[in-house]
């Protein structure tokens, strides 16, 4: 134990500049499809499936800003922790809103906790990250939290 | 259609069998724009990340547990909470199965709990889900 430092801890409630999307017809179409969808709402594109907020923020960048293995690079959100490989974490949602072509929304990402624990091989980093979407009136969307474990 | 009144415990949801293939991926990742090569790169996902085969999304996974769910309710009712995570990596050429149960229902406040599960051919879940859902008054 004794990983994190006041350092780490200190990231605890960052966040990052909201980001913004549009939501498409064509985009939730393409999702529906791509997902296997059969309900006609999703595959129409009247109404998007709650997943779809999950690609929906993604950033677009050049490929020659991408990592070697095509992943995004890191957003800063999280600071460099002293473990290193990312297990599987968990993703929790509440959906407060149907999501609708045409909705423009923003995603608000916090740092809302960071913690470690000791498993049975070793010590494990706990970092929970908040997602909230909203659209841009305010509204309520969908509020999720995602932990990511790393040991 | 689906009536709260209806629903005991212990009612399962009907299941649905996915096997997507590379082109169904390929689709998926081009969908939400994730360009991670474990999803597409065989060379690449077997010799550098040292992975059996192509791997498939974990919320391609979690995204058949909501599609479980929202099958099931038609428009009798809503998913509102949902949660899921991702146990081990599953592969192309694997066939998986979703499934679910009704785990509770409370009648006042309108709403059914679920569990819910990605199986592999050996029977192990791989990704495990809850869900609530709620049924309006005036649907139930």
């Amino acid at each position: 134990m004794g990983l994190l430092t006041a350092e780490h801890k200190a990231a605890i409630g960052r966040t990052l500049p909201p980001v913004r999307a549009e939501v498409t017809r064509r985009d939730i179409r393409k999702y529906a499809a791509s997902t296997g969808q059969r309900l006609e709402r999703y595959l129409a594109g009247d109404e998007a499936p709650p997943l779809f907020l999950f690609g929906l923020f993604f950033p677009i960048l050049p490929r020659e800003q991408l990592l070697e293995d095509g992943r995004n690079p890191d957003t800063g959100l999280l600071p460099p922790l002293p473990l290193k490989r990312v297990m599987a974490g968990g993703t929790e949602a509440e959906y407060h809103r149907r999501i609708l072509p045409g909705d423009v929304l923003l995603l608000h990402q916090t740092l809302i906790d960071l913690y470690e624990k000791t498993g049975s091989q070793g010590p494990l980093i706990f970092a929970v990250v908040e997602n909230r979407v909203e659209t841009e009136a305010g509204e309520p969307v969908m509020t999720e939290r995602v932990t990511r474990i790393v040991r | 259609m689906l009536k709260l009144s209806a629903i005991q415990v212990g009612d399962r949801l009907p299941e649905r069998s996915h096997r997507p293939d590379t082109v169904q991926l390929f689709m998926y990742n081009a969908a939400i724009w994730n360009p991670h090569r474990i999803h597409y790169d065989l060379p690449y996902t077997t010799e550098v990340e040292g992975h059996p085969g192509i791997v498939i999304d974990g919320p391609l996974q979690g995204d058949w547990l909501t599609q479980l769910v929202l099958e099931w309710l038609g428009d009798a009712g809503e998913l509102v909470r949902f949660r899921y995570s991702n146990r081990r990596a599953s592969y192309v050429g694997e066939t998986l199965r979703a499934t679910g149960q009704v785990t509770a229902v409370d009648h006042a406040a309108g709403t059914v709990a679920l569990e819910l599960g990605i199986l592999n051919e050996g029977n192990e879940c791989v990704t495990p889900g809850e869900a609530l859902a709620r049924f309006p008054a005036d649907r139930s």
